[in-house]
């Protein structure tokens, strides 16, 4: 076992951890923070993502202490208390889901993406989401609600 | 997984003492692909060395003629980098397209080309430009760094510290890329320096990246886009899969090369 010092969504963490173990476990079944999920398990579906000082990285493909010392911010960490981040409120408005299965990992990589472009297009994003799968959507409302959110950003 | 130990390093002495004290260690950069292949169990080292802290290693710099990246500095860096933009964008580019966005905030240029997976694309850069690749012990030059399928001339207690690009402004990397994994199918890279011509395939070798002769012969000759169409590589010695089969590898390789061609102004 090692200790991890880290912050998760503000709140400061200190735990002893197996050096084994995936940062996406250490979210889901230590802090209970269920929001990011374990999709396919082999980095190619983005149902895992997370930001790490604000860098979009798949959980489920690094080890808890790899992120010793980072800031974590999950899909729980975005709205503030019940006033939903405008990518949420994007994705509401526009349908942006169906199961909703992808979506944590669809709309923390949706932030990461307009953080990075000022100017964003359907081309852009299209290719930006490379990295997440959504088996239900066709990606067509994804695309939206991240254009929607982008405007208001 | 299986069980092993973690150790987090500042300098790149600790990590090769590391090294040298467990040879069952591995290295530990960016991950992406070492912690899939361990959670697949084709890996179990007894010890990870985590080098991504060590803050020597991650830099882009320009040298005179050259632009020398860190072996940890991570594909987003490099492809956003306005230095390598406006010097060597047909690198900055390349970087663009490994993986996707949350691998290139991860991965790194030191364990891509030290793991030389045989369809992965910094290779062909290293190979297509004719890059130095400078390690813990000594220097490389990348025509003596690829050796084989993942296989480099790296020592068991040598580590990757940085590469040095030559600023080839006519450069250019073409993949095909698989629709999946976004690894190359086939991928070209293609410089030319004064009467130099280099150009390097990955993605399609069964031993890995490699410099494909034929085409840099008739391009160094004949600078032309008929010329780079004149020749066909051989589907002999070209991998086949339930990807694609040699031929269609090969084809690929030919049609990436005279894309890559007319790419460059």
């Amino acid at each position: 076992m090692s200790l991890v010092e880290l912050k998760v969504n503000g709140k400061k963490i200190s735990e002893e951890v197996e050096e084994r173990q995936l940062l996406v476990h250490f979210l889901r079944d230590e802090l209970d923070l269920t929001g990011t999920h374990v999709g396919c398990d082999t980095s190619q579906c983005g149902a895992c993502v997370i930001h790490i000082d604000g860098k979009a990285v798949k959980s489920c493909s690094m080890l808890t202490l790899q992120a010793n010392n980072t800031e974590i911010t999950t899909i729980e960490g975005l709205a503030d208390g019940d006033k939903l981040h405008p990518v949420q409120e994007a994705f509401r408005e526009n349908h942006g889901l169906q199961c909703g299965f992808c979506t944590p990992g669809m709309i923390m990589a949706a932030v990461d993406i307009i953080n990075r472009n000022s100017i964003l297009d359907e081309k852009i994003v299209r290719e930006e989401l490379e990295g997440n799968l959504c088996r239900c959507t066709g990606y067509q409302n994804i695309v939206k609600s991240i254009l929607a959110a982008s405007e208001r950003m | 997984m299986y069980q092993f130990n973690y150790k987090k390093v500042k300098t790149v002495q600790e990590a090769v003492n590391e090294l040298s004290i467990n040879p069952e260690s591995k290295i530990l950069a960016g991950g992406m692909t070492l912690i899939p292949t361990m959670k697949q169990r084709l890996a179990s080292p007894e010890q990870l060395i985590d080098i991504r802290n060590i803050e020597e290693l991650n830099f882009i710099k320009e040298e005179p003629n050259q632009i020398t990246i860190g072996s940890t500095t991570n594909h987003y860096t490099v492809a956003s980098s306005n230095l390598l933009k406006e010097k060597l964008p047909s690198l900055s580019k390349l970087a663009e397209g490994i993986g996707d966005p949350h691998v290139r905030n991860m991965g790194t240029i030191g364990g891509a080309i030290s793991n030389n997976d045989p369809t992965a694309d910094y290779p062909a850069a290293c190979l297509g430009l004719g890059a130095t690749i400078r390690t813990s012990k000594r220097e490389l030059i990348a025509d003596d760094f690829f050796v084989s399928l993942f296989e480099t001339a790296l020592d068991e207690d040598e580590i990757v510290t940085s590469v040095s690009f030559p600023i080839i402004k006519n450069s250019f990397y073409m993949k095909f890329p698989n629709p999946a994994s976004r690894y190359a199918m086939a991928g070209v890279f293609i410089s030319k320096k004064e009467s130099e011509v280099r150009v390097a395939v990955t993605g399609a070798g069964e031993s890995g990246v490699f410099r494909w002769k034929e085409m840099e012969e008739a391009l160094s000759s004949d600078w032309s886009k008929s010329s780079a169409e004149s020749i066909k590589l051989s589907p002999e010695g070209v991998m086949s899969d339930i990807h694609g089969s040699s031929e269609y590898r090969a084809n690929l390789a030919n049609i990436m090369a005279v894309r890559a061609f007319e790419n460059i102004k």
